[in-house]
């Protein structure tokens, strides 16, 4: 169990058309990801990372190739099933549109749960958990707007992972932060791996980022260059 | 989740407040002008069924022949005993009969010499039987101006513009100089009993009303009359109706080739009427042309920039795991909430301004100083059952397929895409 393997894609390739011409923004990219692992995706501008995450997220199509994600073919699920998919066991966390401006942060980190529809007081005490975690309990009532950067950021991590899913994805999550908060909110999702044994996977060309990763996957121009371990668990 | 969407339309300006403004916009005009011309409508079939033509009308066949020139000489004679007819055939009807006529109106001085004269167009009517319904149809308590209504024999009312320009004072004296049924020179005197505006430019400039049985006098009219209206029970002209007993009168009395023999003529054949019925009709497709459907086009693009504006809200609840059909229910059902308020809110404005019109009105005398056509210058507005519903058409129709239309979209892309979109 403690090893099992989450995801699993086999010459996963996507092609964009453009015009005449077409983009190859993955080509065979076969990888396996275990249960409670902390990888990242990293490589060059454009080599593929948000296409991949976003497959493996389900909100996205492979051309060729299968993503098996956590038992289902993402390639075959219909809207409804990969909708269902990404509300029971994945959390995304985005760079730059990450939360919905008109509610307070309170309210963003509930809406997974009002989806998977947690009776109130349940999800009360969830999302005031989560807030914790991201030590924002005290600006639950601020909008989005009335919040940093960084802290839009970890109210985004704790939306991601309020609902406890099994991965969690993340593309560029430092991105618009300094060193200081880029350490911070690291250093929560590496106590959220820990503790829930969520498994992460990020996008990133962040060296920050990259410090605390123990398993490196280099993407260039779509394929996987390099796949190494970095660090024990 | 249904608090959670009504805060966030609650809490998004752009979301709420804008379209609910262009719907409500949209919805007043439409309510309002549609109030506008329904009481117009009314208005004028009202003013012409009560002043001129009756719902229905019995002339001689002559006089119907040339009613444009008040031929007297052509007009009905045995009165009375064609009422009794009448009553007799139509129970539910109210006959009036009227005379219609021209003349001079000579106001003379102390020594009776003329000290002003003008043309004059008459209306002669039942005014002094205590039961005579013809006040209340000519409205007189309404659009009398100064002095009282004809009491007594040989008291007249004349308009109070006719009035200045004559410089004639109330109790004075007034000479109407015509001719009789049978061609010769009639002259009476009268006293004007007070002054009466109408707001119908051609009866303002000229307009005299004076008793029945004064002027069948005066004209050598005993028991005749030009003309006389019926008016259905509840006042209100029921066209179809009166088609039929019209239809149904004048068979009767087909085969006879005498000129005087009595027929009947609907509101709608009147003069002018046809007309005035079909402009309206033209007036009714002109809002829908004109509001309906652009306003349904202003309000469905709302819609469409609205969604748009909005996709990377979607796609986030999309990447949240929020299932495609649930997002487009949720468009619909914010569009259609927004449609109702806006509607509600329009239509409650709309028929705010037409009850104001309709208790008020808009004098527009001084725009119409040059028309001597028959025509209510006073606007009114009038609020019918449709009133209530009319402006809910654009404003739930437009908003709702607004929406429909662009949440579509939604289903068209990959989620991704719609992140996309908003990144940029
Ligand atoms: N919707 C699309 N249509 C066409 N081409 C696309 C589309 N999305 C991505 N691409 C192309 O696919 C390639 C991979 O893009 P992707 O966004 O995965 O790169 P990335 O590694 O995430 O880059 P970055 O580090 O800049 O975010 C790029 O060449 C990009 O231009
Ligand atoms: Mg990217």
């Amino acid at each position: 169990m403690e090893n099992s393997i989450l995801i699993k894609t086999v010459d996963l390739t996507k092609v964009y058309p453009m015009g005449g011409q077409s983009i190859t923004a993955l080509d065979s990219v076969s990888l396996t990801f275990r249960k409670g692992e902390f990888a990242g995706l990293v490589g060059p501008s454009g080599s593929g990372k948000t296409t991949l995450l976003n497959i493996l997220g389900s909100l996205d199509a492979p051309t060729k190739g299968s993503a098996e994600v956590l038992g289902e073919k993402v390639e075959t699920l219909s809207h409804k099933k990969a909708a269902a998919l990404r509300n029971r066991h994945i959390g995304f966390i985005f760079q730059t549109f990450n939360l919905l401006p008109v509610y307070t942060a309170y309210e963003n980190v509930e809406f997974p749960l009002l989806l998977l529809g947690l009776p109130p007081a349940a999800r009360k005490k969830a999302v005031m958990d989560a807030l914790d975690w991201v030590h924002l309990a005290d600006r639950a009532k601020s909008r989005p707007n009335q919040l940093s950067g960084g802290q839009c950021q970890r109210v985004a991590i704790a939306r991601a992972v309020v609902k406890k899913p099994s991965l969690i994805l993340a593309d560029e999550p430092t991105a618009n932060l300094d060193a200081e908060n880029s350490h911070h909110i690291l250093h929560t999702m590496e106590d959220i791996n820990r503790e829930l044994r969520s498994t992460f996977i990020f996008a990133t060309h962040d060296e920050k980022v990259i410090g605390h990763l123990r398993r490196k996957i280099v993407l260039v121009d779509g394929k996987v260059a390099k796949d190494e371990v970095i660090k024990a668990a | 989740m249904i608090s959670f969407l009504f805060k966030g339309i609650l809490r998004d300006r752009t979301r709420s407040l804008f379209p609910f403004l262009i719907v409500l916009a949209g919805v007043f005009l439409t309510v309002a002008m549609y109030g506008y011309v329904k009481g117009m409508e009314t208005n004028v079939i009202r003013f012409s069924a009560n002043l001129r033509s009756g719902h229905v009308k019995v002339m001689t066949k002559a006089y119907a022949k040339e009613a444009e020139q008040l031929p007297n000489d052509l007009a009905l004679t045995g009165v009375a005993a064609l009422l009794a007819d009448l009553q007799k055939a139509y129970p539910g009807f109210a006959w009036m009969p009227r005379i219609q006529f021209g003349g001079l109106l000579d106001i003379p001085d102390d020594q009776g010499e003329t000290k002003a004269q003008a043309p004059v167009a008459g209306l002669a009517a039942d005014l002094l039987t205590p039961s005579s319904q013809e006040p209340r149809l000519l409205d007189l308590q309404k659009v009398l101006v100064r002095g009282h209504l004809p009491l007594k024999a040989g008291e007249i009312l004349i308009s109070d513009e006719l009035a200045q320009k004559l410089k004639v004072k109330l109790g004075e004296k007034a000479t109407l100089i015509s001719s009789t049924m049978h061609g010769s020179m009639a002259m009476k005197n009268f006293t004007v009993a007070g002054t009466i505006r109408f707001g119908i430019r051609a009866m303002d400039r000229t307009g005299i009303i004076a008793d029945l049985a004064d002027i069948q006098d005066a004209l050598d009219m005993r028991d005749a009359a030009g003309e006389v209206l019926g008016f259905f029970g509840d006042a209100i002209y029921h066209k179809d109706e009166a088609d039929k007993m019209t239809l149904a009168y004048n068979a009767r009395n087909s085969e006879s080739s005498d000129e005087f023999q009595p027929v009947m003529q609907t509101l709608a054949e009147q003069p002018g009427m046809n007309f005035m019925i079909g402009w309206l009709k033209y007036a009714y497709s002109l809002i829908i042309l004109i509001f309906l459907v652009p306003m349904s086009l202003v309000l469905w693009n709302a819609g469409l920039i609205g969604s748009l504006r909005r996709h990377g809200e979607y796609g986030l609840r999309l990447a949240i795991g929020e299932d495609k059909g649930h997002v487009y229910r949720s468009m619909m059902a914010e569009s259609l909430l927004i449609g109702i308020l806006g509607s509600i809110a329009g239509t409650a404005l709309g028929l705010a301004l037409s009850y104001y019109l309709q208790v008020k009105g808009i004098d527009i005398s001084s725009m119409m100083k040059n028309i001597t056509m028959m025509m209510p210058t006073v606007l009114h507005s009038q609020i019918t059952p449709v009133s209530f519903f009319i402006g809910f058409i654009p404003g739930l129709l437009a908003s709702v397929s607004g929406t429909a239309i662009a949440g579509l979209r939604i289903y068209k892309r990959q989620t991704s895409q719609l992140f996309k979109e908003l990144e940029t």
